[in-house]
Order: C-alpha cells, then structure tokens, then sequence
C-alpha cells in the first residue's frame, strides 16, 4: 500500500513526535489544533467491535475533543490534578496507506505516567489518519489499541 | 444466630462502625476484609451477570464474584449456573476464553471434562480410577448452591442457605422494575460490552459513593460547569430529590421527583423526543401514550444493590473486590430491548462518562483512591456520617429518606454491613456451634 501522495514517512514521523510532546506537555490548545473538523479519537476495549454499539475508553467526536480539553482547563478535573508526569516514545512508525485522500500510518507508544498512586506503562498500537488542510498535517483520526484495552484500567485522564 | 457473646471480632466491628460515624481501619484492615468475603461476599446474594449475557442453550461468560472467578453457563435446558473455574482434580483453571458457546469445559492439564450445568463427564485413562462408573464418586465443578434472577438479572449466593433473592432485594426489586419499563418490551440487554476499571480503595468507597448526593457538585464541577449539565442541580440544596434507604443495605438517589418537576418525556436522560422518535412511537404503542409518557418523564433509577449492582440511570456498574486496597468496577451501557435508536445514545452518553478515561468516573475514581490513603492516616480516626441526621424521616413506605445530599444511604448501608458482619454464617465456623 501506498501513502496519499503527499507524505512521506519523515514528515509524518515528525508530526507524530510533536504531538506526542503536546500531549506530553499538557499543551492543550497546540494539540487541540492537530484535529481536523471531523475527528474521531479512539481508545476501544475490543478493536473489532463497533464503537457505536459498544463500549470504549475514550471515543469522542470534534466536539467531545473539545469538552475534554476544556474540562482539562478549568483546573478541577480532579483525576489531573495534579497533572500526569508522562513521557511517551513513539516508535515503529509505518505509512499503513492512503484512503481517499489522508494517510493512515501506524506506530507504536509506550507512554510511562508517574503520579501519587504510582507508575503506569501504557503501551498500545496506534493509527494515526492524516490530511494536509491548508498546507499543514491533521489528524481526521486516532486510534489507541491498548495491549491490555480490555483487562482492568486504572484511571486514565490525560491524552493518549 | 448471633454469636455476640463468642465472637469478638463481631464485637471488635461494633466499636468500629457505628451509627454516626465509622473507623478508618474498616477499609484498610486485611481481617476485616477476610471477613467480608466470608460474610457478605460468599454468603449474601452477589449480582453476577444477565440473561441477555448468555442468551441461547450452552453459551457461556467469565464473571466473577468478588476475588473468585466463576463462569455463568445456561446449559441446554436453558437454565442458569454460576460455576467456579476451578478444575475438580488439580485445581486448574478449566475456562480460559471471556465467553462462548459449549455444552463442556475441558481442563487442558490431565483432560477432565465437565459439563457446562458442572457435572463430571469423563476423565482419560479411566482404568486408573477403577473405570468410568468412578464418575459417580468423583466431584465435579464447584457451583453456587444458589442462582436465582430477577428480570434478567442474575445473582447467586455462595451459602446454601438464607433468604430468597426476592427477599434479598426487597424494595430494591421495584427499581429493576422502572428501569425495564424503559423499555418497549420491558427486558433490559447487557450488550455492550464491559469496561473496566481498576482503582486502588476498598470496595466500601464505592458503595458509599453510588448514591453520595453530596459529592457531585464538588467532584464533577469541572464537566458540569462546560457541558450545561442539569445533574448538578438535581444534587443541590434547593434539589426536591431524596436520599432513601429502601432495607437491605440498599440504597437509592430518587431524582424522580425532579424529572417530573421536570415533566418532558426523556428530560431525565437529557435527550429531547424528536432525537428518538422510533422509541417514543414503541413506548407509547406498548404502554398507551399516557403510561409511556409517565415512565419516559419518571426516568431510570439511581440504585445501589448491596454489595455489587449499581444501576445509574443508564449504566451498569458491578463492583469487584480483589483485596482490602483493590476493586475493579465493571461498567456497561444499558440497552433496552427494542430501542435501537435510544440504545446508540446511551452507548455514547455512557462512554463519555464513565471508565479509566470517563469525564466523571475518572474523577470519583480519584477520590476513592485519595480517600484510602488518606484513612491510612492516623488522625482523627473516624470518618463522619452524620449529615442530615436530624431531618430524616420516614416516607410512605416506611423507607427512610433524607434529602438529595444527605448520608441517608451510608448510615443504612452501613447499618446492614454490621448486621452481616455480626451473624456468624451458618456452618462457617462449626466449633462454634452450641
């Protein structure tokens, strides 16, 4: 398969380090600003099921982004407070290929978060769908498929 | 019986939970968590899973109660058992897959096979036990004496003996009955599948936190205040809910008297008529329009089901203990049966609130755990449990209630643990037997 014609992997490894590092940094209005107007953001329990009729950790569209990243802004979101160290490496990154016009390209996270109760490895295969809008990268979607997506979680409310 | 003259841990309980107020170390100590698996966990009714989870002969799920880990079966027949994973031989797990469909279970270390109502079926090399007449002697899977369901849901107790389910449940059935009159065809299905959620706290923190009216303003203002939320005034001062304890260390938030206040069909779950009209046209033509409007302004109930069922207006909790400092909630959208179109937007609602991620559990979670660190802390030793105990009273039914943010529901719930925890269990401890 082939990437929409446009991105190569070094342009979209490069976005996939910086928003990592958004994430990261809790910089909530540069990351907001990756997605397009018709995002999905996708954290399922079961990759194979479908989301509308089944449960997810996060599966929000445009506009649930953006109620998290508010709720995230008025400093009593609790389970954030105080926020997640995190430090996330993004790695084993592969154009998957293109659909329609975006590029969908695959990667793997291992995100270590520190917080009071303790340490936790998040770790999961992501798919990232791209698209220049006005000459920058978007994402139209994302999509985290935890290792462990349907054992039990502890709590997590920072941005995947 | 009562063994109060006998048992001093029953009497070392008493001092520890009292009517006003409990002691720190009745969520910390690992005797008295040992105790509560024996007395409430493998003794009283436990919510285990729903029909609609094993729907056809011969399906299967992974449940669990409390730390055990059993299997819900229906066997051909049709009928419900609740066995444990537990191989009769060596102890093996014998179920390994969270669901499926199979009339027996073969453990995969020496070949025992079981049938899925636990019978044994057949064991290799039979010679070595004298032949397969030897199937007679031999035991087979672990089951709960007990299994009983209401409307679909399945409970079981691990005690031969007690009360009946419907005893159990009491005034807490009626709820399960206004949550499947939501539905068309009265039935709720557990079809979407689970979330689950890991908190570091004893499982107490969450009982108490089900139906804590007191907590939401505070804990969930952050969404409330940026979503236009009406939940928030449902748990105010000014709010015409009540707190009730219906008996049995069952407890609701009754919101109803708002949602009428409220008086618009659907307004309880936020979503207007137009948005789902093949339900409200199936509503009324189940129950004639004037029913169907009562039960779509009264709502879902806001009930606790002592110790594991949670039904939040549109969600379903389950509760799991895994140690005095560990508890896994298990939580799932409601479906009601013959309501596609509603049952979509309680999926999306529910996602959007609840687990590891959820913009409101995510932070009851957090208290939970903050909370059992901080009862780890020396002083003052006790958690207080007297807000408005000087204006409760009794209703028509003679339930207690208190108002929409009163500790109503925790002085019952805990009312009920020191009665279970004070009983000696019948058979548990047979030296002690007169």
């Amino acid at each position: 398969m082939t990437a929409a014609l446009d991105i190569d992997v070094r342009e979209a490894e490069q976005f996939l380090y910086r928003e990592a590092r958004l994430a990261d940094a809790f910089a909530l209005e540069e990351w907001e600003a990756l997605w397009t107007d018709d995002a999905v953001y996708h954290v399922p329990v079961d990759p194979d099921a479908d989301p509308r009729t089944h449960m997810s950790i996060v599966f929000d569209n445009r506009g649930r982004i953006a109620t998290r990243i508010k709720q995230l802004q008025t400093g009593r979101r609790h389970s954030q407070r105080p926020p997640s160290r995190l430090c996330r490496s993004v790695t084993n990154v592969e154009l998957l290929g293109a659909d329609g016009g975006d590029t969908l390209v695959g990667s793997v996270v291992q995100i270590l978060e520190s917080r009071d109760r303790g340490t936790t490895w998040w770790v999961g295969r992501v798919t990232h769908r791209l698209r220049r809008v006005e000459g920058e990268l978007r994402m139209a979607a994302k999509t985290v498929v935890l290792v462990d997506s349907d054992r039990s979680l502890p709590t997590m409310s920072f941005l995947v | 019986m009562t063994t109060t003259d006998v048992d001093p841990e029953a009497a070392r309980l008493r001092a520890l939970v009292l009517p006003d107020r409990v002691h720190g170390s009745v969520y910390t100590d690992a005797e008295i968590y040992a105790r509560e698996l024996e007395r409430i966990w493998y003794s009283t009714w436990v919510y285990v899973g729903h029909a609609s989870e094993v729907p056809e002969p011969n399906d299967y799920v992974r449940k669990t109660i409390g730390p055990q880990q059993v299997v819900m079966t229906r066997d051909k027949t049709g009928a419900i058992h609740v066995l444990h994973n537990r191989c009769s031989h060596r102890g093996n797990l014998v179920c390994d897959a969270d669901r499926g469909n199979a009339g027996s279970f073969r453990c995969p270390y020496h070949g025992w096979t079981f049938a899925n109502t636990g019978d044994l079926l057949g064991f290799p090399f039979n010679q070595g036990y004298g032949g397969s007449a030897a199937r007679a002697q031999l035991p087979g899977l672990g089951a709960a004496p007990r299994v009983e369901s209401y409307r679909g849901f399945v409970f079981a107790s691990l005690a031969a003996d007690g009360p009946t389910l419907i005893e159990h449940l009491g005034a807490a059935a009626e709820r399960l009955d206004r949550l499947c009159r939501l539905s068309p065809e009265g039935e709720v299905e557990l079809t979407a599948g689970w979330v689950k959620h890991e908190v570091t706290a004893n499982w107490k923190m969450l009982v108490e936190n089900e139906t804590d009216g007191y907590h939401p303003q505070f804990v969930h203002s952050s969404i409330f205040s940026i979503s236009g939320s009406g939940i928030g005034a449902l748990y105010s001062d000014k709010s015409t809910a009540v707190t009730r304890a219906l008996g049995g260390g069952h407890t609701e938030n009754d919101l109803s008297p708002e949602f009428r206040r409220l008086g618009v069909p659907m307004g309880w779950a936020g979503t207007p008529e137009s948005k789902i009209p093949d339900y409200v046209a199936a509503m009324r033509a189940s129950y004639g329009s004037d029913t169907a409007d009562e039960i779509m302004i009264n709502g879902s109930p806001h009930v606790m089901i002592f110790p594991n069922l949670f039904v939040a207006e549109i969600q379903l909790f389950q509760i799991q203990p895994l140690a005095v400092d560990r508890t896994v909630q298990h939580v799932t959208a409601i479906q009601f049966k013959g309501a596609p179109d509603l049952n979509r937007r309680l999926v999306t609602q529910c996602v959007g609130s609840v687990g590891p991620a959820g913009m409101l559990l995510a932070d009851d979670a957090e208290m939970y755990e903050r909370n059992q660190r901080g009862v780890a802390q020396r002083q003052p030793e006790w958690l207080d449990l007297t807000r408005g105990l000087h204006r409760e009273r009794l209703d028509d039914d003679g339930h207690t209630i208190g108002t929409a943010t009163d500790e109503t529901s925790m002085r019952a719930m805990w009312r009920h643990y020191l009665e279970l925890m004070e009983t000696e269990r019948s058979g548990a401890r047979p030296s002690e037997e007169p």
